[in-house]
């Protein structure tokens, strides 16, 4: 039966609706209205800066532009070497850092027993990802360009580079460590197997994923350091083979994109280098999220 | 014989794993004391309250005058300007997305967030350079754009995604009972959220304002494309120099006392880092104790 409302019952709410006006209701759909206004200020900030740099670059992305070099004699502009010295970039840093994150993180989650240590390694760790990029590359300019004698050169870059992005790669793997069930090592300790081998024959099977997503974060932080290498790098764009190129001084593309923008005026190309940085951005994160999607399924 | 070379496999295998895990304790031994000790001369010279308080930098005039007060506060004055821009929306934007948003919407804005948190600092110069700074001229009225409030606006937009996502992820953590119950009482959602979710949150919450702090005090790049780069003392709309930018333009061609002095600046860059830091690693434990509950 549908309850029926009497006349004193709607007079009684109704004076109830005056006396009392609904303030409550109001500041309820205010607040939910500004949430959606700040909302609306991160998705257009976002998706127009995207977009902006997206229409910029791409009038000047062609083929001159990606396999020439930049010459001030035959008046060429091109970015082949900075794209060259990005790869020897990439591949110095990763060569260090995979096996330096990934052990450090074997270490905390496996052998190491105190738990003191473990929370001062953590305690570190979270010191060198703050430490902010510049600062970086002071250190590495006196460390591994002058007490190493590396000179302002490629290598140097990297393992300044190695330092920062330890904290990442270990950061990534610990995580992945941890979900590994513990009854696959008491497994494999119950067959005999000691610990090094439990770990590289079980436990770093099924750990993959974290440092894969450890790598492409990595990546990410080298294509985009700029401050870091401006003092162990340098900034010359000439084009050289791997092993010279390792031993001498060389921008990577966001120092090229500095040195063109800031230094010599030239924003076609700025923008140019730009839009190449977002695609390779692009591709990192949506890589990335594949990747932590699958993860979760499993 | 072959269980005994097991065993020295294993030993030694525990040998290097020890070694490669100290090295996060080593590296930042070596980074503090290279800090200090290429640090501190400069400083002795100069003297400390000099240094530390005198508002006149001129590096490179026949009486050289080393003080980094304009630098210092310009690197607070221009974190604080960001984080008052960045930190309402990020909240406001990371609360509509957990509490309020569709599942669709809330993905793509994630995407996109993820995207914006990997764009290269020096992007985001290169944009407020060919944007922001004619903008900002042509809307106040100066002779030039380049200015901390320009600073302020990059940094703000750079620090936004790390302050959407980590709020996002405490906000995301809160039970959904608490909420359910508190609706379920009769609360607005306005009262949900004041009274229940951000308590539940705060640490998470706090520990992404701190981590956009670290972010902004250290940016170099992006900051010295758009704020001028001249040593004034802090001021809207004049160009200023960033602690950080201030070690990045005069280090290429500094030497003697002055390269010692930007030695220093790094050096209390890194005292500002440790201390924000500090700060979030006691936030983080806090959150993490408070999920295990």
């Amino acid at each position: 039966m549908i309850p029926i409302k009497t006349k004193e019952m709607l007079l009684i709410q109704r004076s109830a609706e005056k006396t009392k006006p609904n303030y409550r209701k109001w500041k309820d759909r205010l607040f939910q209205a500004s949430l959606w206004g700040a909302m609306s200020v991160c998705a257009v900030l976002t998706f127009s800066l995207i977009v902006y740099v997206a229409i910029k670059a791409v009038p000047n992305i062609n083929l001159d532009f990606l396999l020439g070099q930049p010459s001030y004699i035959e008046d060429t502009i091109g970015i082949l070497p900075a794209i060259l010295n990005t790869l020897y970039l990439l591949l110095g840093t990763l060569l260090f850092v995979v096996p330096l994150g990934v052990g450090a993180a074997i270490y905390l989650n496996e052998y190491c027993k105190s738990a003191r240590l473990v929370s001062l390694i953590e305690y570190t760790s979270d010191i060198l990802s703050g430490i902010p990029s510049i600062v970086y590359g002071l250190v590495g300019m006196l460390f591994f360009c002058q007490f190493f004698n590396l000179q302002t050169s490629i290598l140097a870059g990297a393992l300044t580079l190695v330092i920062m992005n330890i904290p990442t790669i270990m950061k990534t793997t610990r995580e992945s460590l941890k979900t590994v069930p513990n009854s696959y090592r008491e497994g494999a300790r119950a067959l005999g197997a000691g610990k090094w081998k439990t770990i590289h024959t079980v436990v770093l099977k099924s750990c993959t994923s974290g440092m894969i997503t450890g790598i492409l974060l990595t990546v990410g932080r080298i294509l985009g350091e700029s401050a870091a290498l401006l003092f162990t790098a340098g900034f010359a764009q000439v084009l050289n083979p791997i092993y010279e190129g390792m031993f001498s001084s060389g921008a990577s593309l966001s120092v090229a994109m500095y040195v063109f923008a800031k230094e010599r005026g030239e924003f076609d190309v700025a923008f140019g280098i730009a839009g190449i940085l977002l695609i390779l951005t692009l591709i990192i994160s949506v890589a990335a999220q594949i990747l932590e999607a699958r993860t979760k399924e499993r | 014989m072959k269980t005994i070379k097991n065993k020295t496999i294993e030993q030694i295998a525990s040998w290097i794993f020890f070694a490669i895990g100290m090295i996060t304790i080593l590296c930042v031994l070596v980074i503090t004391l290279y800090l200090i000790s290429s640090g501190l001369p400069a400083i002795q010279k100069i003297g400390l309250k000099e240094f530390l308080f005198s508002s006149t930098w001129n590096s490179t005039g026949s009486d050289p005058k080393f003080g980094i007060l304009p630098f210092i506060l310009t690197s607070l004055y221009g974190t604080l300007g960001a984080l008052l821009l960045a930190v309402p929306v990020g909240i406001g934007c990371a609360l509509y997305l957990s509490k309020f948003a569709p599942p669709a919407l809330k993905r793509c804005l994630l995407m996109g967030i993820q995207v914006l948190a990997g764009i290269p600092s020096v992007v985001f110069g290169l944009v407020g350079m060919v944007v922001l700074v004619p903008w900002i001229r042509s809307m106040f009225h100066l002779s030039d754009g380049a200015c901390l409030l320009s600073a302020m606006i990059v940094l703000a937009i750079m620090i936004l995604p790390s302050v959407v996502n980590v709020s996002l992820n405490a906000l995301d953590a809160v039970p959904s009972e608490y909420e359910e119950a508190s609706i379920a009482l009769g609360a607005t959602k306005l009262e949900t959220v004041r009274k229940v979710s951000f308590p539940a949150a705060r640490s998470g919450i706090l520990a992404s304002i701190i981590l956009g702090t670290g972010r902004a005090i250290g940016e170099a790049m992006a900051v010295i494309m758009v704020s001028g780069n001249v040593a004034n003392m802090p001021n809207m709309f004049q160009s200023v120099r960033f602690l950080t930018t201030a070690i990045s333009s005069e280090m290429s061609y500094a030497s003697g006392l002055q390269k010692e002095a930007l030695f220093s600046i790094a050096l209390v860059l890194f005292v500002f880092i440790l201390l924000t830091n500090t700060i979030l690693s006691k936030l983080m434990k806090e959150v993490q104790s408070n999920d295990s509950h």
